[in-house]
């Protein structure tokens, strides 16, 4: 058995999955829900203030987000128990760009304008990164913003802890 | 001196404090007992966020979860929390002993108890498993997150459950190094999500995997791992040693349920439940009259489905003493749906499976 | 060692106190158990067993496995998982079932 069961690590096609259109991939950023397994967890419903995800029938449901009505507004980031929510931005910077909020629980926090170590969905680096938004939250998951190739966004989903990439 | 109650909870983990909730609620003059320093159970270790839905806090960290199940009780006349006192003993009369800080012994006389007393990690045998630094993973996050002491500099993680990943994940946040989970199973026991979150920090999760050997004479220094093969059986040559300085095992739980013993309660061995759990009705009675159950006592679960289920039996065990609870239908059919709709889905499948062999349509 | 920074939690720990394990001076925190001051000194042998004389560490840590078994104050088994620390307590290193006294 390979692939999210047996390793954690989701392939790129399971992450594409949960992508919107193309079209609305470039009308602004958009959440993606990686969360395939039917589990008892619905925090994500009430926490969209669009309504987006929609109402679940049974609390065991997988999320449904409706891409129309998202904004991408990333509310949703820190109110997932299992950290599964991404929200991507591929209208940011240059053709050749675009960002990720990653919800990073670990400290000290990476500042804006630094450069941390962007980390594929299997814990090897990706690349380095941009913080282009740092935002705090009372239920204490940071979400960070970063700015990566536009070719990575099926990648990237972690930043490498600083505590740890100070010994690497 | 006998002290008297309405309600008696042993263990102030989730299930025992959802359940004096209900009773103070009820009118009912409460009395938790718990043998650790302070209430909560193991929740007060939990760092992370839980599921569940809104009713058991979902989205809410453990270590807040406490709190907020004592809202409301905690200055209650009603309610008496004994902390650092161990039950010891439950006579034929209904005295319950137990022992206040290893020195006084204290009685109690109930009308009715509820048995919450949670669960103790199981361990697996290889050789080294007894020295030093082979911990439970539970015993880990205590020392972490409750003490604030760090468990060692690498660890060797064996389990790939709920508890091992999340473990894990809370090991990496104190700044602690994770060298590998490893999982016999060929997949991971606990939640994808929770996977993905290590998995992504490059912790390498090894299903089809075993621990051989923790090495070291006087205190963990490494470990000896292996492949294995469809029956369990480590493969030659795949041998390796891992680097780590402490070994957690996080290899299931036991319920504790030697107080139903005493109480003679009809017991039951449940594979799927962890162990010897006692018979059920759908109010949480056990076929003692005035013995309830709530919490993985009574088989091992999670923490949110605890908490319905500690509502559960403080609710009937009240409204058996005859408390007068206007709402007590609506209430009871709101919890009752709210816990079979928690384990409706695949992942709850095993437990549904498990409560079927001991829970009774309608006790002797 | 103990954590210094963490991103959830804030240690709400205790004065300092002193303490003796096998006569040697010893320092933690009132109030935590002695394992976790033992552990944050880099003690992790708390006692050796019955019949093999093996080093014995914590298991649980929250008195359930009576792993951690050790002599405090003249008492033996204590199970100092769960024993919270005072001032000028007396610590020993247990071997085997331990002397009432």
């Amino acid at each position: 058995m390979s692939g999210i069961k047996s390793t954690g690590v989701p392939s790129r096609e399971l992450i594409e999955s949960t992508f919107p259109s193309e079209e609305r991939r470039k009308s602004g950023p958009f959440a993606v829900i990686e969360c395939w397994q039917e589990i008892p967890c619905d925090p994500c419903v009430a926490s969209c203030p669009f309504h987006s995800i929609a109402d679940m029938q049974n609390i065991n449901d997988l999320p449904v987000i409706d891409h129309s009505t998202c904004n991408g507004c990333g509310v949703c980031i820190a109110q997932c128990p299992g950290l599964a929510i991404f929200v991507i931005d591929e209208t940011f910077g240059a053709e050749d760009e675009a960002s990720i909020r990653i919800p990073h629980e670990f400290t000290p926090l990476p500042a804006v304008g630094d450069t941390v170590r962007a980390l594929n969905r299997d814990g090897s680096f990706a690349c380095e990164a941009k913080v282009i938004k740092v935002r705090n939250t009372k239920s204490k998951t940071p979400v960070i913003e970063i700015a990566i190739p536009a070719r990575l966004i099926l990648d990237v989903r972690a930043i490498e802890p600083l505590s740890r990439a100070k010994n690497i | 001196m006998i002290r008297e109650c309405d309600v008696l909870i042993i263990g102030g983990g989730p299930a025992g404090l959802a359940s004096a909730r209900e009773a103070v609620k009820a009118g009912c003059s409460t009395v938790v007992l718990d043998d650790a320093m302070e209430l909560g159970g193991q929740l007060v270790k939990q760092t992370h966020k839980f599921f569940g839905s809104e009713m058991e806090y979902a989205g809410v960290r453990g270590i807040w979860i406490a709190e907020k199940l004592l809202d409301g009780i905690a200055g209650s006349p009603l309610f008496t929390p004994y902390l650092r006192t161990t039950a010891s003993g439950l006579y034929e009369d209904g005295v319950v002993t137990a022992l206040f800080e290893d020195r006084e012994v204290l009685k109690f006389r109930p009308k009715k108890l509820i048995i919450a007393t949670g669960a103790m990690e199981k361990t697996i045998p290889f050789p080294g498993n007894d020295l030093p630094g082979v911990y439970g993973a539970g015993a880990v996050q205590t020392l972490m997150n409750v003490y604030g002491v760090m468990p060692g500099k690498r660890c060797l993680m064996v389990g790939a459950g709920n508890i091992g990943l999340i473990v894990s994940y809370q090991l990496l946040q104190a700044g602690v190094e994770v060298s590998a989970v490893i999982e016999g199973m060929d997949r991971v026991g606990g939640y994808w999500v929770h996977a993905s979150k290590i998995a992504r920090l490059g912790i390498p999760i090894l299903t089809r995997t075993t621990i051989l050997k923790a090495l070291g004479e006087e205190f963990v220094t490494g470990a000896l791992i292996a492949d294995i093969d469809e029956n369990w059986q480590p493969i030659a040559g795949t041998e390796r040693e891992v680097d780590c300085d402490f070994i957690c095992l996080a290899v299931g739980l036991l319920p504790l349920v030697e107080l139903f013993y005493l109480a003679e309660c009809e017991m039951k061995y449940v594979h799927k439940l962890g162990g010897d759990v006692p018979l059920r009705d759908a109010t949480m009675r056990t076929t003692n009259p005035n013995v309830y159950v709530a919490g993985d006592s009574g088989g091992i679960e999670e923490a949110s489905s605890a908490m319905v289920e500690g509502a559960i039996a403080g609710l009937c065990s009240a409204k058996s003493l005859g408390a007068a609870i206007p709402d007590f239908d609506e209430r009871f059919a709101r919890l009752s749906d709210e816990l079979a709709e928690l384990r409706c889905g695949p992942v709850g499948e095993h437990i549904r499976r498990g409560l079927a062999e001991c829970t009774m349509e309608e006790l002797l | 060692m103990r954590i210094v920074e963490h991103p959830i939690l804030k240690f709400e720990r205790g004065r300092k106190v002193a303490f003796t394990l096998d006569g040697k001076p010893m320092e933690g925190f009132e109030g935590e158990p002695i394992a976790s001051a033992l552990h944050d000194a880099g003690v992790t042998t708390l006692s050796y067993s019955i019949r093999h004389k093996r080093p014995r560490g914590f298991f649980c840590a929250i008195g359930h496995c009576s792993s951690c078994l050790m002599e405090v104050d003249g008492r033996p088994n204590v199970r100092v998982c769960t024993e919270p620390l005072r001032e000028g307590m007396v610590v020993k290193t247990q071997s085997g079932k331990g002397v009432l006294r």
